[in-house]
């Protein structure tokens, strides 16, 4: 599936802005993210497995709010740095 | 003074480097040997919160940087060629993943770190928000959760509340190690107090008797405290100085107790404050910068008026240092916003929440601003550089 990355998280991806990645579950689908890009992951989702305050993630423009949403290969998926002060 | 001529290190004679870490990323700026020509760099991580930055003084090229963004989770940043190239700590530090059910921590960020005992190259301590230890062996490439504090059956009780911190998260800091003994540990929390352990972090007791906590109902709590800056002096590893909450103290270790030589500070003053920053060679000797905690806490300097203090005899005396400084301002110190040289005179360096970097190459006899118009600053290091 395709991934859209905000600029904050770009550095992980070499300035890419679109990364494709597999799984099963959103769960899935960052640790493959992870494998290919090493440290992405904990900088969006804590240790408890949570989305981090200001960070959402879309599938297919639903936002979502838990890592076991199902997912699949055509599945568009949006990470969106929401606001956070100045 | 316990300690004897022989042991007293020579004052440092090579270029300085001043660590700061601001709101919007971190800066270094670098000096000469005389610490009267400055240079300051691009900023690092420019848009990162910068917490903390502290050069390895085992090898004089290390840095790490506690860091994170208004968006992004905490991490640690690495440069092993002072500030050239950066990576990312591999494993960052992180609370353990609470059992299926359970509510477990979450890290907000780093907020300190220090390096390991000099016997114990690439070994690193981190102090977090919430309040948590952690420990790296590999010079921060990976960190490890302190199973000692962070699992302890009592954390939770010592720590109170999320609420029960600084208004931008409650905080682990000023952990120190005992130059003589790599697992003689203090550290200070807001909230929570001053902890001891003596078996490298496996256990923990307090060590607040005779420290006030007057947010507190109960007297004279065992835990619970607000220590705002804690150290121990590297010839004198058996005393402590702090800045706390209510007031300045110092502590014998075989005493055990705190006394508060704040008492002895202006009237109009008083002994509020931040950080606290001790003489490299003279256990005697203290720096505070106080601040107005009256009413709703201010936090700037009483009445508008910036001025540090020194007291050369442990606390019975303070003396008012502010030449040079600006007659009226509404900065704040923050606790880890003040740092000490090892030159002779002793170098003083301060950080704003207005971005201004002062300085003084003269104990705090006369002040300098080296930089304005920074980021809001949140920690300053004063680290030697190899010649």
């Amino acid at each position: 599936m395709k991934i859209n990355v905000p600029t904050p998280l770009r550095s992980y991806t070499g300035k890419q802005r679109v990364i494709e990645a597999g799984g099963a579950t959103l769960a899935e689908m960052l640790a493959d993210i992870d494998r290919r890009y090493p440290g992405f992951r904990f900088r969006i989702i804590d240790e408890q497995d949570g989305i981090r305050p200001h960070i959402k993630i879309f599938v297919n423009e639903q936002l979502v709010r838990d890592l076991s949403v199902v997912t699949q290969p055509a599945d568009q998926i949006d990470i969106i740095c929401a606001l956070s002060g100045g | 003074m316990k300690t004897t001529s022989t042991r007293i290190p020579k004052p440092a004679t090579g270029p300085v480097a001043v660590l700061i870490g601001t709101r919007k990323g971190a800066f270094i700026l670098r000096g000469d040997n005389t610490r009267r020509t400055w240079k300051l760099s691009p900023p690092i991580f420019l848009g990162h919160i910068a917490h903390h930055m502290v050069l390895d003084p085992r090898d004089r090229r290390t840095l790490l940087l506690a860091a994170r963004t208004g968006h992004l989770g905490p991490t640690v940043f690495r440069s092993t060629d002072f500030g050239k190239t950066w990576k990312e700590a591999e494993q960052p530090p992180s609370f353990p993943k609470a059992p299926e059910g359970q509510q477990g921590l979450v890290l907000d960020h780093v907020f300190w770190l220090t390096p390991g005992h000099v016997s114990q190259p690439g070994l690193w301590y981190a102090g977090s928000s919430p309040q948590g230890l952690f420990r790296s062996e590999d010079d921060g490439r990976t960190w490890e959760s302190v199973s000692g504090f962070n699992d302890h059956p009592m954390r939770n009780e010592w720590t109170g509340g999320a609420g029960d911190g600084t208004p931008d998260g409650p905080k682990m800091h000023s952990i120190n190690i005992d130059p003589r003994d790599p697992n003689h540990l203090y550290i200070g929390m807001s909230s929570g107090g001053v902890f001891e352990s003596i078996d490298g972090g496996k256990d923990w007791k307090p060590l607040n008797k005779g420290c006030e906590a007057n947010f507190i109902p109960t007297p004279d709590p065992e835990f619970g405290h607000d220590p705002h800056c804690v150290l121990l002096h590297p010839l004198m590893p058996d005393r402590l100085y702090q800045q706390n909450h209510c007031g300045i103290y110092r502590m014998e270790r075989a005493d055990g107790r705190w006394i508060r030589i704040g008492r002895t500070m202006p009237k109009q003053v008083g002994d509020i404050g931040f950080p606290v920053v001790l003489h490299p060679r003279d256990p005697d000797t203290v720096w505070v910068f106080p601040m107005d905690g009256g009413d709703v806490w201010p936090r700037t300097s009483p009445d508008g008026k910036p001025a540090c203090y020194v007291t050369r005899n442990a606390g019975k005396t303070w003396q008012r240092l502010d030449t040079g400084l600006p007659k009226l301002a509404w900065f704040t110190v923050k606790r880890q916003a003040m740092a000490n040289d090892a030159h002779d005179s002793v170098g003083l360096y301060f950080g704003t929440t207005s971005g201004e970097l002062w300085a003084s190459r003269n104990g705090g006899a006369k002040w300098t601003c080296l930089a304005s118009h920074l980021p809001e600053i949140y920690s300053v290091e004063a680290s030697e550089l190899g010649k």
